[in-house]
C-alpha cells in the first residue's frame, strides 16, 4: 500500500498540516520507508486476538455528577494568542 | 566530606535530617553546579528563585520538627512535558513556546507536597518522540559521558531520549533525580545512555494528569535517579490513585525503599530467548550473561523463557502510538495557547500554525498516525497492530507462570554521536527494541547501570516485572545494583 503524493497532500490536509507541493514526494518516501517496515506485522496470526484498548484491566470508574471546577476565566485565558473582553479571538470562521 | 551534589538522595535526606547542612545550603550547591554545567543545555528553564524559596520553606519546617518524608528538602529536575505552574512547560516543541500552565501536574504536585524542591524544567525530545534528545526546539541535550577510545571518542554523544535532559543532569550531578516519562522506552533508555537507574512504573501507577500527552495508552511517569534506593525513594513521592485520572489505579502506594532487602533467593528470574537478536554486539550479550549470573550468584533461579512476539513489539508500536499522538496533538491548532501563525483563513491558520510549530519527527508521525487511523486503513493498521499488542500482553501473561521477573539488556548499545542515526528514523527506532514490549504491556521495568563498553560508555540491564510488582523489581534491581558495583562517573 505506497502512499502517493495525491495521498500525502490528502493526509496532511486531514492533520492541518500545510506541506509545500515540493515537500510531499520526499515526505512520501519517508512514510513508505515505515510503513513498509510495520508490513511485518501481516505475519502475526492475530485470529481471536481482541484489540487491546486498555492495559490495565480495570471497569472504568464514573464520578458524582457535579461541577468540580469553573470560575477560572483569567486563567483559561492566560497563554491565549489573541484575547478580548474575556473571549479567545480567532480568525472569521463563517464568511 | 564529599560534594553535597555527589551525595545520592537517601545519603542527603539522612543528612539533611542530621542537621549536617540546610535544604538552602544543598540547593545552592545544585544552583551554582547547574551554572558550570550550562553547556550540556540540560536545563530549558532553571528556577533558582522558586528553588531558593522552597529549600527555605523546606528548612522551615525541619526546624519545626514537621519535615515531610525522605523528599523533604530534595533538589528535583522535572522533565518538561510536566506543567508546573508559572514555569515554563513547552514539551520541547516551539509550538508551545511560552507556555506557563495556570495549574500543577498532579505528580510534580505530589513531589512538592513531599518537600521536594524544584531546580528547573529539563530538555526533551519534542513531545517525547525521540530517542536521542536531538528533536528538541531548544536543541540536543549533551551526554556528560565521552567514548575514551573508538570512532565516538571525544565526540559529543546524545543522551537517549526522550528523557534526555532528566538523565544528562542526574548523571551530571546537577540534579538530585529526575522525574521522566517512558512511552516506549524514553527513562530506561536515556538511563542506560547516562549510567543511572531509570524506572518505568506500571501503566496506571503514576497520575497522568498535567502531563502533556503523547500516546496515552502507554505514557507513564516515573523517576531518574541515581541508585535504586533513590529511585524507590521518588516513587513512592511520584505514585498515587488520582481521580483526574481515569486511568489511575486506586491502589495503596507501599513503602517501596522497605521492599529493598537485598534477599532474591528463590526469585525466579526469566531469560527470554527472543530477546537474543541478530546483530546485537557481543559485549551487549556478554553484560546480559553476566547479570544473569549475578542474579544467580544471589540465589535466584534462572529460567529460560519464550515471548514469542517480541519482534513485533517495535513496528506495532510505531502504529498505536503515532495514532494516539495525531489524536492528542490536534489540540495544538492556534486558538487557545501557544504559537499562532496568521494564515488566509482559518484553515490556513491551523495549518500553518501546526507546520511551523512542530519539529519534522513530530510532523512525521502525525502523518503516520493519521493515515492509519484514516477510513479504509483502520482495520488493516490500527486494529491489527492492537490485536498484536494483545499477543504482546498474553506473552507475558504466560511468561510469569515460570517466573518473577524477566532479565534482558536495555538497550541494543551505548550512547552514539550526536548527528548519527539523525536521517534514518528506523535505524532511531530500534534504540527502543528490548524497551517497548514491557511498555505495550503496560508493564513495570526499570533500567540498571551495569557495566562500561569497549569504549568506556555505560550499559544498562533491564529487569520486567508483572503489573505492580514494583516491590520484587526494585528488589531484584537492588541486588543486581549491588553486584554491578557501578561506581564510576562521567
Amino acid at each position: 500500500m505506497a502512499l502517493d503524493t495525491d495521498t500525502v497532500r490528502r493526509i496532511a490536509k486531514l492533520a492541518r498540516l500545510h506541506v509545500e507541493e515540493d515537500a510531499l514526494a520526499p515526505l512520501a518516501d519517508e512514510l513508505n520507508n515505515i510503513l513498509g517496515w510495520v508490513e511485518q506485522l501481516d505475519e502475526v496470526d492475530t485470529e481471536g486476538a481482541e484489540p487491546m484498548t486498555s492495559v490495565v484491566e480495570m471497569v472504568q470508574r464514573l464520578r458524582v455528577d457535579v461541577v468540580t471546577d469553573g470560575h477560572v476565566q483569567d486563567k483559561v485565558l492566560a497563554n491565549a494568542p489573541a484575547e478580548a473582553d474575556g473571549f479567545f479571538v480567532v480568525p472569521r470562521v463563517i464568511e | 566530606m564529599a560534594a553535597l551534589t555527589d551525595l545520592t538522595i537517601a545519603e542527603a535526606g539522612a543528612a539533611l535530617e542530621k542537621g549536617d547542612f540546610t535544604a538552602r545550603e544543598l540547593t545552592d550547591a545544585y544552583l551554582s553546579a547547574m551554572e558550570t554545567a550550562r553547556g550540556l543545555n540540560a536545563y530549558i528553564e532553571e528556577t533558582p528563585e522558586r528553588a531558593q524559596a522552597m529549600a527555605d520553606a523546606s528548612d522551615a519546617r525541619r526546624a519545626g520538627g514537621k519535615a515531610e518524608g525522605p523528599l523533604d528538602g530534595i533538589p528535583l529536575a522535572i522533565k518538561d512535558l510536566f506543567c508546573t505552574e508559572g514555569a515554563l512547560s513547552t514539551a520541547g516543541s516551539h509550538i508551545l513556546e511560552g507556555f506557563r500552565p495556570t495549574y500543577e501536574s498532579t505528580v510534580t504536585q505530589n513531589l512538592w507536597d513531599a518537600g521536594a524542591v524544584m531546580l528547573g524544567k529539563v530538555n526533551m525530545d519534542e513531545f517525547a518522540m525521540g530517542s536521542a534528545n536531538i528533536t528538541s526546539h531548544y536543541g540536543p541535550t549533551l551526554n556528560p559521558w565521552k567514548a575514551s577510545s573508538g570512532d565516538n571518542a571525544g565526540k559529543d554523544l546524545v543522551p537517549g531520549g526522550s528523557s534526555g535532559g532528566s538523565a544528562a543532569a542526574v548523571a551530571a550531578r546537577i540534579a538530585a533525580g529526575a522525574t521522566g516519562t517512558d512511552t516506549g522506552g524514553s527513562i530506561r533508555q536515556p538511563g542506560a545512555f547516562c549510567g543511572i537507574v531509570g524506572l518505568k512504573p506500571t501503566y496506571g501507577r503514576c497520575s497522568r494528569w498535567g502531563v502533556i500527552a503523547f500516546a496515552s495508552s502507554l505514557d507513564q511517569a516515573g523517576p531518574i535517579a541515581r541508585s535504586v534506593e533513590d529511585s524507590a525513594i521518588m516513587l513512592g513521592g511520584m505514585a498515587g490513585f488520582d481521580p483526574k485520572d481515569s486511568t489511575s489505579v486506586d491502589l495503596p502506594v507501599p513503602d517501596y525503599a522497605a521492599a529493598l532487602t537485598g534477599d532474591i533467593r528463590g526469585l525466579r528470574v526469566g531469560v527470554p530467548a527472543e530477546y537474543r537478536m541478530d546483530g546485537t554486539p557481543p559485549e551487549i550479550e556478554a553484560l546480559w550473561q553476566q547479570g544473569v549470573a549475578w542474579l544467580r550468584d544471589a540465589g535466584a533461579e534462572i529460567v529460560d523463557i519464550s515471548l514469542p512476539h517480541t519482534k513485533y513489539a517495535l513496528p506495532a508500536y510505531y502504529i498505536v502510538a503515532p495514532a494516539e499522538a495525531s489524536s492528542n496533538l490536534a489540540r495544538y491548532d492556534g486558538m487557545r495557547y501557544g504559537l499562532r501563525v496568521e494564515g488566509e483563513d482559518l484553515t490556513d491558520t491551523y495549518e500553518r500554525t501546526r507546520a511551523e510549530g512542530f519539529g519534522h519527527e513530530v510532523q512525521r508521525r502525525v502523518m503516520i498516525g493519521t493515515y492509519v487511523l484514516s477510513a479504509g486503513y483502520y482495520d488493516a493498521y490500527y486494529l491489527k497492530a492492537q490485536r498484536v499488542r494483545t499477543r504482546i500482553a498474553d506473552d507475558f501473561k504466560a511468561a510469569w507462570d515460570s517466573c518473577d521477573v524477566i532479565l534482558t539488556p536495555t538497550t541494543p548499545s551505548a550512547a552514539f554521536a550526536l548527528g548519527e542515526k539523525q536521517d534514518d528514523p528506523i535505524a532511531m527506532y530500534l534504540n527502543d527494541i528490548f524497551t517497548v514490549p514491557a511498555s505495550m504491556a503496560g508493564l513495570p521495568a526499570i533500567s540498571v547501570p551495569a557495566g562500561l563498553s569497549a569504549d568506556g560508555l555505560p550499559l544498562g540491564l533491564h529487569l520486567i516485572a508483572p503489573a505492580f510488582g514494583e516491590e520484587t523489581l526494585l528488589r531484584a534491581a537492588h541486588v543486581l545494583e549491588g553486584a554491578a558495583g557501578f561506581d564510576v562517573q562521567p
